[in-house]
C-alpha cells in the first residue's frame, strides 16, 4: 500500500514538471518578443460547478458568443481571440488555482472573476502580475483595489446608494424593510451603503433582516417581521432565487408591499416554471433586461437561446459585454499579442479611461471607466408589468 | 399573533425535518451507517416531480407517485452498488462512501438540469387558512406538511411494530448476527429499508420544495444535514424521536431567527444540540447504551 | 538482543517521511530556480502545506485517540481569523515580516487550541456519531459567529459589533477590519512555501514524537480500550483535552498559513464548513489511520489531482468519489 502511494506521488511530481515545462513553454512563446503569437489569449474564471453555478455559467457562456462573434468578424485588428474558461467553486483558493493554471496555458488578459470574494484573492495575484483584468460582475469595491482592474458592473456601494436615492426622489415608501444576505458580499455591501444613505434621505428602516447562505429557504420570520413593522417597501438588495422564495412566501401570508431590488433580482422572470404574477409590480436597479427590443440584446437572447437553451441573465449580458470592452481597449491602445503581459496591462489600462463601449448593459447608452476601475453607466429603474420587464 | 405565525411556520418547517429525519434514523437504526446522501435523494425526488408536473404537464398525483417509486429504486440501488460491498467495513469508510455518493448525486442533478433555479408549482391546491381577520395567515402546504408527517410518523410506527417485515427491521437492528440465526434475510431487511427511507425522502423532497418552491442541485444539502442534526437531537434509531427532534429543531430555528438573531439562528440550533446531549448524551429518546466490560 | 544502528523501526520509517519532505523541497526549490515549475503548481505549493498539516492534525485526533471529529475546518477558521486579524492591526506597527508572522502563528494556534480544549468537554461525555455531530455543530457555529462578527479600530481603540458595521461608530480614519460575511481583506501575505515545509516538519517532529512518547501509549490505549485504559490508571480525561488541543493548535497553524496566503479571507461553507472537515477526513482516511506519511501523501494526492484533471471541468467531482470509494 505504501509502495503505491509512494508511487503515485512519484507520478504526480513527474507529471507537474511535465506540467511545468509545459507552461513554460507556453510563457516563452507569449511573452517572448522574439516568436510573435498572431493570438489574443483572453481567459475567464468563474463558479460553474456549486451554488453559485449559475452565475459563472452565463459568464462563462455570455462571453464565449462575444468570442464567437468577434472571432467571425476577422478578430480585433485582425487577431483571433484565444477563449478558455476555468472553474473556481466560488472559492478563493480555487481561484487563484484557475489563474494559475490560466496563466500555464497563456492567459494575457484577464475576464474575471465572476464573484467578488474570489475576484478579491485573484486580483491581488493579477496586480502583482501586472495583467489586464475586467470583472464582469465582481462588484465589491475591495475589486479594483489594484489599478489594472476595471469593474462592468455597478460596485455594490453605488447600487445601494442609487436605490435609496430613487426610493425618495420618487416618493415611493417612507417606511422600508430590508431582506438580505448577510453571508454574502454583495448583498451585505449593497446594504450597508444603503442604510446610511437612506437614513440621510429620511428613509425609515424599520425592519433589517438577514439570512445566511445555510438558511435562505424559509423566509417566513423575515417576511413577518416586516409586516408587523408596517413597512410600505421591502428592499431585496439579494440574488433571484431568494427573491422568489420571498414574493411566493410574502404572497401566502398576504403581505403586499412595494418590493424593490438591485441587479440580482434580474432574471426573475426567467426562472423556470415561476408563476410570474407573484412578481407583478417589482421594481428593479438593472443595467439589463433580456425583454428590451433593441437589436443587440435581441441578436444576443436569440443565440445565446439557440446555444445554450436558456434565457440570458444579466451575468451573460456583462461578460458580452466585458470582451467588447477589451476588445475596444486594445484597438484603442494598438496592442498587439506579441506584447507581454505586464506591457499589455500597461497599455491596456491606460486605453481604459479613454473608451467609451455601447454594450447591452448600458441601455444603449455609452459606458465609460474611471482610472480607479469603477464604471460609468446609468442604472435604470424597471418594473415588472404584465409578466415582461417595462422601463420606468 | 405574530408568536403563533412564527410557530406555526416553525412547526411546518420542523415537520419537513421530521420525514427526512425519519429516513436518517432508520437506516441507522438498522445499518448503522449514517447516510449522507439521504438529502440529495430528496433533491431527485423534487426534480422527478417537476419533470411530470411542469415540464410534462402531468397530474400532480403522478408526479408524486412516480417521484416515490424513482427514490425507493434509487436508495435500492445506491445500497447495492455502494454500501453493500463494505458492509463489516469500517464505518469510517463507509461514512466516506455516503458522502461520495452524495457528491456523485449532487453532480449528475447539475450535469442533468442545469445549475439554473427552478421553481416548483407546489403540489397542494388547499387553499390558505386566513384566521383573526387577515393577521394570521396559514398556507396550504403548512397545513399538509404537518398533517402528512402526523400520518408517516403513525404509519411507521405502527408498521415497526405489527407487520413481520417491521419486526424483522427491529430484530435487525437490535442484533443483526442473532436475526440471522433467527432465519431473518438480513440482507433483505436492509434493502427494504433503504427503499422505506428513501421513499419517505421522495414525500419531504415534495412537501420541501411546495413549501420553498426554488429547486437546485443543492436544495437537499442544507435540509440533509438539519434533519440529521434532528435525528441526533431525537436520539437516532426512534422513529418517534425523529419526530420530535424534527419539530423542536423547527421550532428553535424559526424563534430563534425571531427573536434572538435572523442571522445567528444555525449557530443558535446547533448550540442547543450540544446542550442537549451534554445533559443526555443520546439524545432525547435515545437508548442508553450499556457499556460491556 | 539485536541492534539496528541503535534506531528502532518506527524512528526509521520517521526519519524516511521527514526526509521524503526535505528532498521535496528541495527538488521544487531547485525546478523553481531553473524556472521549470507551472504557475499552478507554484501557487499550489503553500495550499499543499496546509492540507498535509491539517491532515496529520486531524490524524492524531481520528487516527491515534479514535474520535471522529468532523469539525476541524472549524479550528483552522479561528487560527486564519485570529492571525489575519491580529496581522491586519499590527501591520504598520511591527513591520518585520517574519517576527509578525511568527507572533500571528503563535496567537492562531493558541486560540484554536483553546477552542480544542472548549470542544474536548463535551467529547468527554458522547461517543461514536454523536461525538462526531457534536463536532460538525461546533465547527458550524464557529463559522456562523465568524460571519456576523464586525471589529473595527480607529484612534480610540477597537470596537466590536455583532449587528453591521455601521454598529462600530468609528471615528474618522477608523478601520474596519472584519467586515462580518466580507471577512478579512488586505492581509499580508506573509507565507511563503519555506514557511510551509518548515510548518510541516514541526507538525511531523512534534505529533510523530508524541505517538512515541508515553503520552501517545496512553492515547493509543484509549483508542484501542478504554475500560482497560481506565483500570490501569490512565487518566482519559486529561490525555482526550491533550488530544484535542494539540490537534486544534495544528489546524489552527494551517490557518494562519492559509489566512496569510492570499489576500482575502472569508468563512464560506466552501472553506470552513462541514465539507473541508469532510474533505480532511478523506485525507486521513484514505491515508490510512494513524499513519503520518499516508495523510501526506493522500493530502497531496487528492489535492492534486481535481487541478490537474481541470480539462474534464464538468466530470471533475465524479472523480472525488471515486477516489473515496
Amino acid at each position: 500500500m505504501k509502495r503505491i502511494l509512494g508511487l503515485i506521488l512519484v507520478l504526480v511530481m513527474a507529471m507537474s514538471v511535465v506540467a511545468g515545462c509545459g507552461g513554460s513553454g507556453n510563457d516563452t512563446e507569449t511573452t517572448g518578443s522574439s516568436t510573435a503569437s498572431d493570438k489574443f489569449y483572453i481567459g475567464g474564471i468563474g463558479p460553474i460547478t456549486g451554488a453559485a453555478a449559475i452565475y459563472g455559467q452565463g459568464v462563462k457562456n455570455g462571453a464565449q458568443i462575444a468570442v464567437d462573434e468577434i472571432n467571425a468578424a476577422g478578430g480585433i485588428n485582425g487577431y483571433q481571440i484565444e477563449y478558455k474558461f476555468e472553474d473556481d467553486e466560488h472559492d478563493a483558493e480555487k481561484a487563484v488555482n484557475a489563474y494559475n493554471t490560466l496563466k500555464d496555458w497563456g492567459m494575457q488578459i484577464l475576464m474575471g472573476t465572476v464573484t467578488s470574494t474570489p475576484c478579491m484573492a485573484v486580483s491581488a495575484k493579477t496586480a502583482e502580475d501586472n495583467m489586464f483584468q475586467v470583472t464582469p460582475s465582481g462588484s465589491s469595491p475591495d475589486v479594483i483595489v489594484g489599478d489594472n482592474t476595471f469593474q462592468i458592473c455597478f460596485s455594490d456601494p453605488n447600487q445601494g446608494i442609487a436605490s435609496a436615492d430613487y426610493i425618495a426622489e420618487n416618493a415611493l415608501a417612507t417606511k422600508v424593510a430590508v431582506i438580505y444576505d448577510s453571508s454574502d458580499v454583495y448583498s451585505s455591501g449593497i446594504y450597508e451603503k444603503f442604510a446610511s444613505q437612506a437614513e440621510s434621505k429620511g428613509i425609515e428602516i424599520v425592519a433589517a433582516e438577514a439570512f445566511t447562505a445555510d438558511n435562505k429557504s424559509d423566509f417566513s420570520v423575515q417576511i413577518q417581521k416586516a409586516k408587523d413593522a408596517g413597512a410600505e417597501l421591502v428592499f431585496l438588495p439579494i440574488y433571484y432565487t431568494e427573491a422568489t422564495l420571498i414574493l411566493k412566501q410574502a404572497n401566502s401570508i398576504g403581505y403586499k408591499p412595494l418590493f424593490f431590488g438591485c441587479d440580482g433580482l434580474d432574471g426573475i422572470l426567467g426562472v423556470e416554471n415561476f408563476d410570474t404574477s407573484l412578481a407583478e409590480g417589482v421594481m428593479l436597479l438593472t443595467p439589463f433586461a433580456a425583454d428590451a427590443t433593441d437589436k443587440l440584446t435581441q441578436d444576443f437572447v436569440a443565440t445565446y437561446k439557440e446555444n445554450y437553451g436558456e434565457v440570458p441573465n444579466q451575468f451573460a449580458a456583462d461578460a458580452y459585454d466585458a470582451i467588447y470592452t477589451i476588445k475596444a481597449a486594445i484597438e484603442k491602445s494598438g496592442a498587439t499579442p506579441d506584447m507581454s503581459v505586464s506591457e499589455l496591462g500597461d497599455a491596456l489600462k491606460g486605453a481604459m479611461p479613454e473608451i467609451a463601449v455601447v454594450g447591452l448593459t448600458g441601455k444603449g447608452a455609452e459606458m465609460t471607466w474611471a482610472a480607479t476601475g469603477e464604471v460609468s453607466k446609468k442604472p435604470m429603474a424597471v418594473t415588472i408589468k404584465n409578466g415582461v420587464y417595462t422601463a420606468n | 399573533m405574530s408568536f403563533i405565525s412564527y410557530l406555526v411556520n416553525g412547526i411546518s418547517l420542523g415537520s419537513v425535518y421530521a420525514i427526512i429525519a425519519l429516513g436518517y434514523t432508520m437506516v441507522y437504526g438498522i445499518a448503522k451507517m449514517l447516510n449522507f446522501a439521504h438529502g440529495d435523494v430528496i433533491m431527485i425526488g423534487g426534480y422527478v416531480t417537476f419533470m411530470i408536473m411542469s415540464t410534462m404537464g402531468l397530474s400532480p398525483w403522478l408526479g408524486i407517485v412516480a417521484a416515490v417509486v424513482v427514490c425507493t429504486l434509487l436508495g435500492v440501488v445506491i445500497e447495492k452498488i455502494a454500501y453493500k460491498p463494505l458492509r463489516g467495513a469500517s464505518p469510517l469508510a463507509v461514512l466516506i462512501t455516503a458522502i461520495g455518493v452524495s457528491y456523485f448525486l449532487q453532480n449528475i442533478a447539475l450535469l442533468i438540469f442545469g445549475a439554473n433555479t427552478k421553481s416548483f408549482t407546489s403540489v397542494v391546491s388547499i387553499p390558505d387558512l386566513v384566521l383573526a381577520d387577515g393577521q394570521l395567515t396559514i398556507s396550504g402546504e403548512t397545513i399538509v406538511t404537518i398533517i402528512a408527517s402526523v400520518i408517516i410518523m403513525i404509519a411507521m410506527t405502527l408498521f415497526i411494530k405489527k407487520t413481520k417485515t417491521g419486526r424483522a427491521m427491529n430484530a435487525v437492528s437490535e442484533d443483526k448476527g442473532a436475526a440471522q440465526l433467527m432465519g431473518i434475510n438480513v440482507n433483505k431487511t436492509i434493502s427494504i429499508t433503504f427503499a422505506i427511507g428513501s421513499g419517505l425522502a421522495a414525500i419531504a423532497g415534495i412537501l420541501l420544495v411546495s413549501s420553498y418552491p426554488a429547486l437546485t442541485p443543492y436544495t437537499g444539502a442544507m435540509p440533509g444535514i438539519k434533519a440529521f442534526v434532528a435525528a441526533v437531537f431525537g436520539g437516532i434509531g426512534s422513529v418517534p424521536g425523529a419526530m420530535i427532534g424534527g419539530i423542536l429543531l423547527g421550532v428553535i430555528e424559526n424563534l430563534s431567527k425571531a427573536y434572538i438573531s435572523s442571522q445567528l439562528a444555525d449557530a443558535i440550533v446547533f448550540a442547543v444540540l450540544i446542550i442537549v446531549l451534554l445533559v443526555k448524551p443520546t439524545g432525547i429518546l435515545g437508548k442508553e447504551i450499556r457499556e460491556k466490560v | 538482543m539485536k541492534k539496528k544502528i541503535g534506531m528502532n523501526k518506527s524512528t526509521y520509517n520517521n526519519m524516511i517521511t521527514l526526509g521524503i519532505v526535505v528532498a521535496a523541497y528541495i527538488i521544487i526549490q531547485i525546478l523553481i530556480s531553473t524556472g521549470s515549475v507551472s504557475s499552478l503548481m507554484e501557487g499550489l505549493l503553500v495550499p499543499l502545506c496546509v492540507y498535509v498539516i491539517l491532515a496529520i492534525s486531524l490524524n492524531l485526533t481520528v487516527g491515534i485517540l479514535g474520535e471522529l471529529s468532523l469539525g476541524h475546518a472549524g479550528f483552522m477558521c479561528v487560527g486564519a481569523f485570529a492571525s489575519a486579524f491580529f496581522s491586519r492591526l499590527t501591520e504598520d506597527l511591527i513591520t518585520a515580516t517574519y517576527l509578525r508572522f511568527l507572533i500571528a502563528l503563535i496567537i492562531g494556534a493558541v486560540c484554536a487550541a483553546i477552542f480544542g480544549i472548549i470542544i474536548a468537554v463535551p467529547v468527554l461525555r458522547l461517543k461514536g456519531d454523536y461525538l462526531a455531530i457534536t463536532t460538525l455543530a461546533f465547527g458550524e457555529i464557529i463559522k456562523n459567529v465568524v460571519n456576523v462578527m464586525y471589529v473595527g479600530k480607529d484612534s480610540t481603540g477597537i470596537h466590536f459589533s455583532m449587528k453591521n458595521a455601521m454598529d462600530l461608530n468609528l471615528k474618522e480614519g477608523g478601520d474596519v477590519i472584519i467586515k462580518g460575511a466580507q471577512g478579512i481583506t488586505g492581509t499580508p501575505t506573509d507565507s511563503n512555501f519555506t514557511i510551509g515545509i518548515i510548518l510541516v516538519l514541526v507538525t511531523m517532529i512534534v505529533v510523530m514524537n508524541i505517538i512515541k512518547s508515553s503520552t501517545g501509549r496512553a492515547i493509543t490505549s484509549i483508542r484501542d480500550n478504554r475500560i482497560a485504559a481506565e483500570s490501569i490508571g490512565i487518566n482519559i480525561t486529561k490525555y482526550k483535552v491533550i488530544t484535542f488541543a494539540i490537534s486544534a493548535a495544528f489546524a489552527g497553524v494551517a490557518g494562519v498559513l492559509y489566512s496569510h496566503n492570499l489576500s482575502t479571507l472569508t468563512a464560506t461553507p466552501k472553506n470552513f464548513g462541514y465539507n473541508m472537515s469532510i474533505l480532511i477526513l478523506v485525507f486521513v482516511v484514505l491515508g490510512g489511520m494513524g499513519n503520518i506519511r499516508g495523510s501526506m501523501i493522500a493530502a497531496i494526492v487528492l489535492t492534486l489531482i481535481p487541478e490537474y484533471l481541470r480539462f474534464m471541468q464538468d466530470y471533475r467531482m465524479l472523480h472525488k468519489r471515486k477516489g473515496a470509494e
